[in-house]
């Protein structure tokens, strides 16, 4: 990626390094490292903690006496070996939440002791029952296909290794753009664009910009991060569904609007209001996400940490979610960025302090 | 890479320039008169007094898709062009149009899904392409309607043997072709790289009828399903068993004689050789043997898994063993080995 004069960094190659690198739940730490060495460049000191979050430290004029954690996650979904059969054949299993009807007829890396390219296939029409076509794939019917061995697979590759599917960044019109891992490394990218934003801007509040690890899974890496923080605000940053065909418009946001802003029980209903005001102030598109309950991000597992976290979540509109081809406009994450670093730089004691006053 | 360049090229049925293209420029050393007709058939003609007239047939186009329609947001709708089976479209990157823009094919979300929708097949009338275009108009001004799209997959090798890559059916075919062009044999030698074979076998037939040959040799890349969860009893050839000889095919029955002297070639020169042990799908072979008053033909096949699918799979030995096959025919036909 770019960093120009190791003070900045191009959001866009930025994200597309990461999603190019592989970081499947539990398995972080190849994309950990492109994400630490990108926020050394703007941060005041980044560090890696037990569970392998990166945590970024901003410093603000208060020296310490309020602090703000945003959390990004950079686990993405993938596969992983369960049995390598007689002729070298991989079986597999799901790490998060896959349609087995996105893994027919791709391309994956198996990250055994080096990268290995395979093919999930798919038996040619031509050999095909008519009634065979009517069913969706079972994954328990796929095999991965390396091209190899039994010996060579053998010794490359261990039950237990984790896949991926092997998708370049593309660049469609516009400024969108898709990849895999969109989710969530867009919004580590929005972390990238916050922290620049915040040398230009004064804040009084620490930040930390956490990118956190097996959100897919279980929530681990922001529960834990957090405990060790010790917030007075936490936000999420995570992705909700882009407008598409076939999903009720009302259950989506349109991609290239602005950042999409939840309010419902996992938010503190100030930090929303506010988040509201400073958009309206830097005039920054915004859309609105009412969530009645679960909001299946960092965000649900900060809330509840120690004797209670204020909470917020702030999404980056993104279509066709847990995909290979998962798409997104980068203006969304600029204004994101942009969002997060003024909401920050509106932070005071005061605002802090009532925060409590229910 | 020949075969590499091949593979990449853009080639649906119908839009076949692209390869027609990569095949003049990779021959121009070589073939000296070249013949074009009406439905856009490359012939490469290498004439010789003496010898039987030979044509050699190799299809360039592949699958793909057709831009249909634009919905009002911006995306695009297509149609298939070819056998393609919709379930291998879904979370794919596709090129589309002669810019070759990029576009995705997506797929709802699985948190939107009901469990049993992942059992479903999604329909192709679920399915478009994302280009990024924010509104008609701005996909208008990208893509006409018309426009071809292909997978873009790149070639890779997975080892020193085996490579993977869009459209070896019949990108194989043709690069193997192209290096037979690239020798001299004693016979009247006619190597067709035609068009529209995925869609009805369009182009042999014409290609045929003005080639009007003695006896022909179709080379295709073929059905391979040696692998779970098909049985073995149920494999129609397997990856490097050597080049698969066609007994009969959905459009074919093959010249027995011709089939005899590649097993006798075969088993002299070491070659491994397999039959292709099912008779579905077709192949120029069917179009070439009916022409006018009947052609002798037999089809050589390099195995390729994953055919009509973003990415298929050969073995090199298989391709190369498939190249030294036909060669050793060509000069048996010329050497008087093989009459009929």
């Amino acid at each position: 990626m770019r960093t120009r004069g190791g003070h900045s960094l191009d959001s866009r190659d930025f994200l597309k390094t990461m999603v190019q690198a592989t970081g499947v739940s539990g398995h972080e730490a190849p994309v950990a490292a492109l994400i630490k060495e990108a926020f050394l460049a703007i941060a005041d000191d980044v560090r890696i903690d037990v569970m392998g979050n990166v945590v970024a430290q901003k410093k603000g004029e208060g020296e310490g006496d309020i602090s703000v954690m945003l959390a990004a996650h950079m686990d993405e979904i993938g596969l992983m070996v369960t049995k390598i059969d007689e002729r070298g054949f991989l079986k597999f299993i799901a790490i998060g939440g896959i349609d087995q009807r996105t893994l027919v007829a791709q391309e994956v890396r198996v990250h055994g002791k080096k990268d290995l390219i395979g093919i999930i296939g798919m038996k040619p029409p031509h050999l095909m029952s008519p009634e065979e076509t009517q069913t969706a794939v079972k994954m328990q019917d796929m095999v991965i296909d390396l091209g190899l061995s039994a010996e060579e697979v053998q010794q490359f590759v261990s039950i237990g290794d984790v896949v991926t599917i092997n998708r370049q960044f593309i660049s469609l019109a516009g400024d969108f753009v898709a990849a895999k891992a969109m989710d969530d490394r867009a919004a580590v990218a929005v972390l990238g664009e916050c922290l620049q934003e915040l040398k230009r801007i004064r804040h009084h509040a620490d930040v930390y910009a956490v990118a956190t690890v097996q959100e897919e899974v279980s929530l681990g890496g922001a529960l834990v991060s957090t405990y060790r923080l010790r917030p007075h605000i936490g936000i999420a940053i995570d992705v909700c569904h882009g407008d598409m065909p076939g999903v009720p418009e009302q259950d989506t946001a349109p991609l290239g609007k602005g950042p999409n802003i939840a309010l419902g029980a996992n938010i503190h209903p100030k930090l929303y209001e506010r988040l509201v005001e400073v958009a309206k102030e830097q005039n920054i598109p915004f859309t609105l996400d009412p969530i009645p309950a679960a909001s299946g991000t960092d965000a649900w597992a900060m809330q509840v940490t120690r004797a209670g976290v204020p909470t917020a979540l702030v999404s980056l509109p993104l279509r066709y979610m847990h995909t290979s081809v998962e798409t997104l406009s980068m203006s969304d994450v600029k204004a994101t960025g942009r969002l997060l670093a003024y909401f920050i730089a509106s932070v005071d004691k005061s605002f802090v302090e009532g925060l409590l006053c229910y | 890479m020949l075969l590499k360049k091949l593979s990449e090229a853009f080639g649906p049925s119908g839009c076949e320039g692209d390869v027609r293209n990569v095949l003049l420029e990779e021959l121009s050393p070589y073939v000296s008169e070249w013949r074009r007709d009406a439905l856009g058939n490359l012939i490469a003609v290498k004439s010789h007094a003496t010898g039987p007239r030979v044509m050699l047939a190799a299809h360039m186009d592949e699958c793909g898709l057709m831009v249909s329609s634009f919905d009002r947001s911006g995306l695009l709708r297509f149609r298939k062009v070819g056998g393609l089976d919709d379930r291998v479209l879904i979370s794919k990157h596709v090129l589309v149009g002669p810019k070759k823009i990029n576009g995705i094919i997506g797929a709802k979300a699985i948190h939107l899904q009901k469990p049993e929708e992942r059992s479903q097949v999604i329909p192709l009338s679920g399915l478009y392409i994302d280009i990024g275009a924010k509104s008609k108009e701005d996909a208008e001004k990208l893509v006409k309607i018309g426009d071809y799209a292909v997978f873009a997959t790149e070639f890779k090798h997975l080892s020193e043997t085996v490579v993977t890559g869009k459209s070896f059916d019949d990108r194989a075919g043709c690069a193997i072709l192209a290096e037979i062009l690239k020798e001299d044999f004693a016979v009247d030698l006619f190597g067709a790289f035609t068009v529209q074979e995925e869609i009805g076998l369009r182009g042999a037939g014409v290609a045929a009828y003005g080639i009007d040959p003695d006896l022909a040799i179709v080379l295709e890349g073929t059905t391979c399903n040696d692998l779970p969860p098909s049985k073995e009893h149920g494999y129609c050839t397997t990856l490097g068993g050597g080049p698969a000889i066609t007994v009969m095919d959905a459009s074919v029955i093959c010249d027995k004689g011709m089939i005899a002297e590649l097993l006798r070639l075969a088993k002299e020169h070491h070659i491994p050789i397999q039959f292709k042990r099912s008779i579905t799908g077709g192949s120029d072979g069917g179009r070439i043997n009916q022409t006018k008053a009947g052609v002798p033909v037999v089809v050589i096949s390099v195995p390729c898994r994953y055919i009509h699918s973003p990415v298929s799979m050969l073995s090199l030995c298989d391709y190369n063993h498939t190249l030294q096959l036909v060669k050793l025919f060509l000069k048996s036909i010329a050497e008087g080995g093989f009459t009929r």
